[in-house]
């Protein structure tokens, strides 16, 4: 076993709703889509017209820029609508489901006796390939490059995480052909971030390097992970997956069927019962909801569903639909209501990491924070503080004022093959000044792509 | 009453809206609209869920650390005119002494905050963005860090050029070069010399002469340090105050200035809440130790024996150590750099003191020669991230 990578920088922001450890199975859903744009940077072509008949694992459209990456549907079912936006822009496939599945069957090989082109072709053909993602810049991975290695964090530290031991705790023989099946697209090792003093499941994945953290969030985070074991230079590019993905594709492997089945933890102050639902991805978000039950509110306050986890998760509409990532839903209240005098009040039941509150008083204690901005934008003037938030070796307000400034060679210098935007959600967290720094970062990294390519 | 004073600013903000009757005034309204309420705003892009500090709790933090040197400056102005002229002012009248200094003090910081705020004001209004915090600290600082003795207009005119020429034209509050506060005084200091040095402005009523004690001067400890040390006096006079009396702050000098204690109580307050970096404030202290301990091994003259730490507890260097040299938008932004400005900032200090005999004080000087070189610094630190980026990408690929 490798040493301890111990990470002091950072922050557990506590929060009430942790989802109970007992799994809901939920039936098949009635209705299910596929968002163009829930995966990175994509220019969707159709396959599928409305009212085509389709199987989990039949393609519905493709990447204009690389047509070998395919998207294929979650369940079987009649394509009800094809929903567009402005300039014809697609947002959605919508499925009706079949109360059973049917399964589109694909030649999946036995990974450790297989070849990269075979196992690279599989995943295209069964639109398993978006699953992979790649560093720099967070884009689907391109079929064919050799990347020096590919990571996945075996947990998540994200206030109300899912315990990703507890979620897999039956797919240890799926995890095993995900982790053999990548192993034979890179040339370097497969890596396996897990959390110190844990023992379970991913423990057991004895075919990936193991590599035990220590410390609180972001220590999940898979690009704090990829820092601290071989950090990406220029030119090089390393693969991630997520944790549950790796088992979806392995499931392939096993099965050779396309299986989106996942547990996700539905979480928050608002959540009547948090919980843990089973179900497969593409779903309504009112199933999941439903299943776990939102408190009843008050004349005049509102709720809001992230999907995700509070720092990095994209806000769900009531008629939206889970994304092929994301693990968690969490629901918080909308803070969308006036404090009087509250910038100098004590308030104690707010949280900061400032000591003008008292929140450091009561390290154990679980708050329900809302969205409220809690200030004004400012221009940035506190220093000293973000750096205790990003436990990697970078200067975050030189790396995020070069990306304000578009400046690609000192974005380069300081660091940004390195990051996404979730490795800056704490440093935006804490920010006194409320600047949006995931956005800047991410339009310094569209930046980067569009100068670079 | 929190609903009726919501109504009472619902019903006004449409008319302060921007289309509004008053909508030349929106970022004024703004302004105060969210002193009262922390406004409804909720996030959009990003991390759903927010801090609960924000700068305007982290200014306000600043002034309640700022209070104890305020509030015994305002006594200090009392004591030392009192005792200037010789009336019977013991320690015990101190509240005739706070009333006096208070009543005397009490225009200069409307001064600041009027001039200053206004120009604030009227700015933001016009690019049409929010009034930053920022000056509520700055017009604290500015009366606190002059003598008690300055004209009215020559106060304002130093506010109103540090607020345009120090913020405003370089951006506003986190794009400014220089401590808007130091700018201030450095603007008095070279354009209206005799009203900011010299023995009698720093009692009240002094500058305009008058009936005072004999023998009495009116100079500050440092001034008298000064003198003796022109006069090339093989000890040092410092007009009968001790080391004592410069830590509790019983000494004539600008108004926040002259009690450690008090500024000390200050320092707990920012580092606690570690709104002020303790890296700057202790090395600030440790260069002006450092500076002084070289003094003592060199030797020469008397200044150069003198104590090291009767350094730190003259004039303004720990008034400049707490709550200038740790601005956070002038300082070094990073921490090694914090550091090193910091030491540079309080050898500067002893060094202008103890070998410039035309400046009695050297602590404005050396905070705002830093501020310059701050950047410079940052840069190199900065630099060597970059270099080790560079070097981790030669070994790979060899």
């Amino acid at each position: 076993m490798s040493k301890v990578i111990k990470l002091k920088r950072g922050l557990d922001i506590r929060l009430v709703g942790e989802a109970e450890k007992t799994v809901v199975q939920m039936p098949v859903g009635s209705t299910y889509a596929v968002i163009p744009d829930s995966f990175p940077r994509i220019t969707p072509k159709l396959l599928v017209s409305e009212g085509a008949r389709v199987k989990a694992g039949t393609p519905l459209f493709f990447d204009k820029a690389r047509p070998q990456i395919l998207f294929t549907s979650p369940v079987s079912g009649t394509v009800s609508a094809i929903r567009r936006g402005e300039k014809r822009r697609i947002l959605a496939v919508v499925i009706d489901a079949d109360p059973v599945v049917e399964y589109e069957k694909f030649q999946a090989p036995v990974p450790a006796k297989s070849t990269p082109e075979k196992i690279t072709e599989v995943l295209l053909q069964s639109g398993l390939w978006p699953l992979i993602i790649q560093r720099p810049y967070g884009t689907i991975a391109n079929p064919g490059d050799k990347p020096k290695a590919i990571f996945i964090s075996g947990f998540d530290s994200a206030p109300l995480a899912p315990d990703m031991n507890f979620v897999l705790k039956d797919e240890y023989d799926n995890l095993a052909a995900g982790i053999e099946a990548l192993k034979k697209l890179t040339d370097g090792e497969v890596h396996l971030g897990l959390r110190n003093g844990e023992n379970g499941v991913l423990n057991r994945l004895g075919n990936a390097a193991q590599h035990l953290f220590e410390g609180p969030h972001p220590a999940g985070n898979v690009g704090v992970q990829i820092h601290h074991v071989s950090p990406i230079n220029k030119g090089e590019t390393v693969w991630t997956v997520d944790i549950q993905n790796v088992a979806l594709i392995g499931r392939l492997f096993n099965t050779g069927t396309v299986d989106m089945r996942k547990t996700i933890a539905v979480t928050g102050s608002e959540v009547t019962e948090p919980k843990y639902v089973s179900l497969i991805a593409g779903t309504s978000v009112v199933q999941p909801v439903m299943a776990a039950g939102v408190k009843h509110q008050r004349a005049g306050e509102n709720f809001r569903i992230v999907c995700g986890n509070v720092l990095t998760g994209v806000r769900a509409d009531a008629d939206g639909y889970l994304d092929f990532y994301h693990n968690q839903m969490t629901i918080i209240p909308e803070g969308d209501n006036f404090e009087l005098l509250g910038w100098i009040a004590p308030r104690f039941h707010k949280f900061s990491v400032s000591r003008s509150y008292f929140s450091w008083l009561t390290p154990r204690k679980r708050y329900d924070l809302d969205t409220n901005l809690n200030g004004g934008k400012r221009a940035l003037v506190v220093t000293g503080l973000y750096d205790r938030y990003l436990p990697m070796n970078i200067y975050p307000i030189y790396l995020l004022k070069a990306c304000m400034a578009g400046d690609i060679d000192k974005m380069e210098d300081l660091g940004i093959y390195e990051v996404l935007p979730e490795d800056f959600a704490l440093c935006e967290f804490v920010d006194p000044s409320k600047t949006e720094m995931q956005t800047v970062i991410a339009d310094g990294i569209n930046l980067m792509i569009k100068e670079l390519s | 009453m929190e609903k009726q004073l919501r109504k009472i600013v619902d019903k006004y903000k449409p008319a302060f809206s921007e289309g509004g009757k008053f909508g030349f005034l929106h970022s004024t309204f703004d302004a105060f609209e969210t002193f009262l309420f922390v406004p409804n705003t909720v996030t959009r892009r990003g991390s759903h869920i927010r801090d609960a500090n924000d700068l305007k709790r982290t200014m306000m933090i600043v002034i309640i650390a700022l209070l104890p040197a305020l509030l015994f400056g305002m006594y200090n102005i009392g004591y030392q005119h009192f005792a200037a002229i010789a009336e019977p002012a013991s320690q015990a009248m101190w509240f005739r002494c706070w009333w006096y200094g208070f009543v005397r003090m009490l225009p200069m910081i409307l001064v600041s905050y009027i001039v200053g705020l206004g120009i604030e004001f009227a700015v933001a209004q016009r690019k049409g963005e929010e009034v930053n915090e920022g000056y509520l600290v700055t017009g604290l600082l500015i009366p606190m860090i002059m003598p008690i003795d300055m004209p009215l207009w020559i106060l304002a005119l130093a506010v109103a050029f540090s607020v345009v020429f120090g913020k405003e034209v370089l951006g506003g509050t986190g794009m400014n070069i220089f401590n808007p506060a130091l700018l201030a005084r450095a603007f008095v200091f070279f354009a209206y010399t005799p009203k900011i040095s010299g023995d009698h402005v720093w009692i009240r009523g002094v500058s305009k002469g008058g009936a005072y004690a004999d023998g009495f001067s009116g100079a500050t400890p440092l001034g008298y340090i000064n003198d003796s040390v022109s006069a090339g006096a093989s000890t040092l006079d410092f007009g009968g105050t001790t080391a004592c009396d410069w830590f509790w702050g019983f000494v004539p000098g600008s108004i926040g200035e002259v009690s450690t204690f008090c500024i000390l109580i200050g320092a707990a307050i920012l580092l606690y809440t570690g709104v002020a970096s303790w890296r700057t404030m202790l090395s600030v202290f440790a260069g002006g130790l450092l500076m002084g301990w070289i003094f003592n091994l060199v030797g020469g003259n008397a200044y150069m024996e003198m104590p090291a730490y009767y350094h730190l507890l003259l004039g303004g260097f720990a008034f400049g150590a707490v709550f200038m040299a740790t601005d956070p938008v002038t300082s070094s932004q990073t921490n090694t750099g914090k550091i090193i400005t910091g030491l540079i900032i309080g050898m500067l200090a002893v060094l202008i003191r103890v070998v410039n005999p035309g400046y009695p004080e050297g602590m404005m000087l050396a905070i705002l020669f830093v501020n310059a070189l701050a950047p410079l610094v940052d840069y190199y630190v900065v630099q060597a991230n970059v270099r080790s980026r560079k070097k981790r990408l030669k070994t790979v690929k060899q």
